[in-house]
Parts: structure tokens; sequence; C-alpha cells
């Protein structure tokens, strides 16, 4: 009799275990990026091609780098989210828009010369700013990718938050959720801000 | 019956085929420009996780992220770069997550340890219950003593006599 429990408890601690398993999220990969400085760039502002912007533009303030990306299916579901946020609190929005043209799959970008996409990615990302709303203080273009390997972008969206120093304190990656805002972001931008 | 079965499977081959082969065509025309970095390249992306599909390699997957940190080891290896410098490279930025053997640390002593603790349990959960049971073999095998022996005689004389 004694052994039958010893084996339903063993029985019950791996299923135990599998359940906590599958509780987790395989997507939640925890960024080393996070307590180091945000990666410097410098990068096409979307409104103004002709100047750049970089981390160090926005240094002592707490900001959002919210990546994005006009064939990004999650990106239309968060956006709402996003735009919401920017309209009722004074926190600027940083959005990083990544790889525009040749992140589409769309494309043959054997056949595409640098300057068209160039152009290209500009015209899609202003369309889709102006068909969504935009709640970006301004856009920076990552048009081949390199500052998203940077920031150890895998899956877009991803949001960081960045405080007054431009040290990484929090990095999501997915949609960012009225959920998410109010229990994690908010409370996070209110202790950074003091 | 017999060709169309063959003209079915040589489409169904190109079609698939061809994407593949796209691949490959380009994979060679590296190889042939440098073959000892495109060695280096491959067994460094075989070290390396893809984050996207995250039980592929980089050297597997077909994902543009993988295409995007072939091309950035690629340009590393060119410039000279040991190969130390490329895996750490990718571990600031992606984690531990990315490398695909992870170190031995504190974290992830369960991961390595688990296995190797579990058998030695299991080992000596059996040479355990070995033991026992020779015991109790041992224990059943001694011969009858004299009372057993007697009374054994008597039920044997009962049978006979029936």
């Amino acid at each position: 009799m004694n052994r039958y429990y010893w084996i339903l408890g063993a029985f019950a601690a791996l299923v135990a275990l599998l359940a906590v398993g599958l509780g987790l999220n395989p997507r939640d990969v925890p960024s080393p990026l996070v307590g180091k400085p945000a990666p410097a760039f410098n990068l096409s502002v979307l409104a103004t091609p002709e100047k750049t912007m970089g981390p160090k533009d926005m240094q002592g303030k707490v900001w959002l780098f919210n990546v994005w990306a006009s064939w990004c299916v999650s990106c239309r579901a968060e956006h709402p989210v996003l735009v919401e946020f920017s309209k009722k609190v004074q926190i600027p929005v940083v959005g990083l828009n990544y790889k525009e043209v040749r992140g589409d799959g769309n494309f043959d970008m054997g056949k595409m010369p640098a300057d068209d996409e160039r152009k290209l990615a500009f015209q899609r990302a202003n369309q889709w700013l102006a068909q969504h709303g935009d709640p970006y203080t301004l856009t920076v273009m990552d048009i081949d990718g390199r500052v998203g390997i940077d920031y150890g972008v895998y899956g877009v969206p991803e949001t960081y938050v960045i405080d007054k120093a431009g040290v990484i304190r929090m990095k999501h990656t997915g949609p960012v959720t009225p959920e998410l805002l109010a229990k994690k972001i908010m409370p996070l931008l209110a202790e950074l801000n003091k | 019956m017999k060709r169309s079965l063959l003209i079915a499977v040589f489409i169904f081959g190109s079609f698939f085929g061809s994407t593949a082969a796209f691949a490959d065509a380009a994979t060679e025309a590296a190889l042939a420009a440098d073959p000892v970095a495109e060695k280096r390249l491959q067994k460094l992306s075989e070290e390396l996780r893809c984050l996207v599909c995250q039980n592929q390699t980089i050297a597997d997957s077909n994902a543009e992220l993988a295409q995007d940190l072939r091309r950035e080891v690629r340009t590393m290896i060119k410039d000279g770069k040991s190969d130390k410098e490329i895996i750490d490279f990718m571990v600031v930025r992606y984690g531990d997550f990315v490398l695909y053997r992870p170190p031995v640390k504190g974290i992830t002593l369960l991961l390595w340890g688990g296995p190797v603790s579990l058998m030695l349990l299991g080992l000596f959960v059996l040479q355990r219950y070995l033991r026992r049971r020779a015991a109790r073999i041992n224990a059943e095998d001694q011969p009858l003593s004299a009372d057993e022996t007697s009374r054994a005689d008597a039920m044997l004389k009962e049978i006979d006599q029936k």
C-alpha cells in the first residue's frame, strides 16, 4: 500500500511540473538587454528623412521604444492601445519601423535597388500611420533590420521602456495590451519618473 | 497508368523542389567563393538557436531572422572576428537562450545535473531492489527444517494412500 502512495506522489509531482511548463510562454525569452544601456543608433526620421535621431537625443527622459511594421499583423492589434496611450499620457513613444519592405515577404529583394526600397519603406510607413493613427513622437526607419538585431528583436511588435539615463528597464515581446499597460508599464513609468 | 504516375511525381517534385533549389544555389555560390569562411559559418550557425522557430538552429531555419543572423555572422567572419566574439555578439543581444548548448551556471544546474542525478537515483533504487530481491529468494531457497520435512512427508503419505 505504502509504495502505491509513493508512485501516486511521483505521478502528481510530474503532472504539476508539466502543468507549470505548459503554462509558461516559450516566447517570453528573458532579454539580456534589461539593465543595460540602450544600444546606440542613428537612423532617419520618418517625418523628416533628412534628419537622423538616436537614443542619446532622449537623454533625461523616460520613454517607450516600440518596434513596428505595416506588414506585422500583431502590430495592428496593438496599435489602438498605443494611440490611446499617447493621448492620455505625456510619455514620448519612439517608433522603430523594422524592415518595412524586406520584412514583408511579398517583395523580391534581389531585384530591388536600395534607393527604391528606401522610398517604398517611407511611403508605406507614412501611409500606415495616416490610416491607423500616429501614436509616435517620431518614428525612425530601420530599413535593413540592423538596429533590430542590436536590440535583440525577434518578433515584432516589441516594446522597451528606457529610463532617463538611457538604460533599458523592461522589454516586452508581442503586442502591448491594456492589462500590461495598467499592471506593469504604467507603474514602472511612474517609478522611473519620480 | 505508369506514365501518368511518373508525370505526377515529376510535377510534385519540381514544385516542392524549386524553393530548395534556389536556396542551394545561393549557398553553393557563397561556398565556392570562400569554402573556409562558409564552413565556419555552418559550424557557428549550428551552435545558435533561431528565436522565431525555437527548436531549430539558424543553420536549419529559413526564417527571416535566421537569414539575417547568418548574414550577420558571415559579415563578422569576413571582418576577422573570432568564434568567441561572434557567439558573444549573439549572447549580448539575445541572451543564453540563443545558445544551443547552454553554459553551465547556477540557473542551468538542474538542466545539466538533472539527468545525471536522476540516473544515479535510478541506479540506487535498482540496486536496493535487486539486493532485497536476492535476499528474499535466498531466504526462500533454504532447505526445509526438520519440522517442515516431517509435515511434508505426512502430506505425501496421505496422497499416496488415496
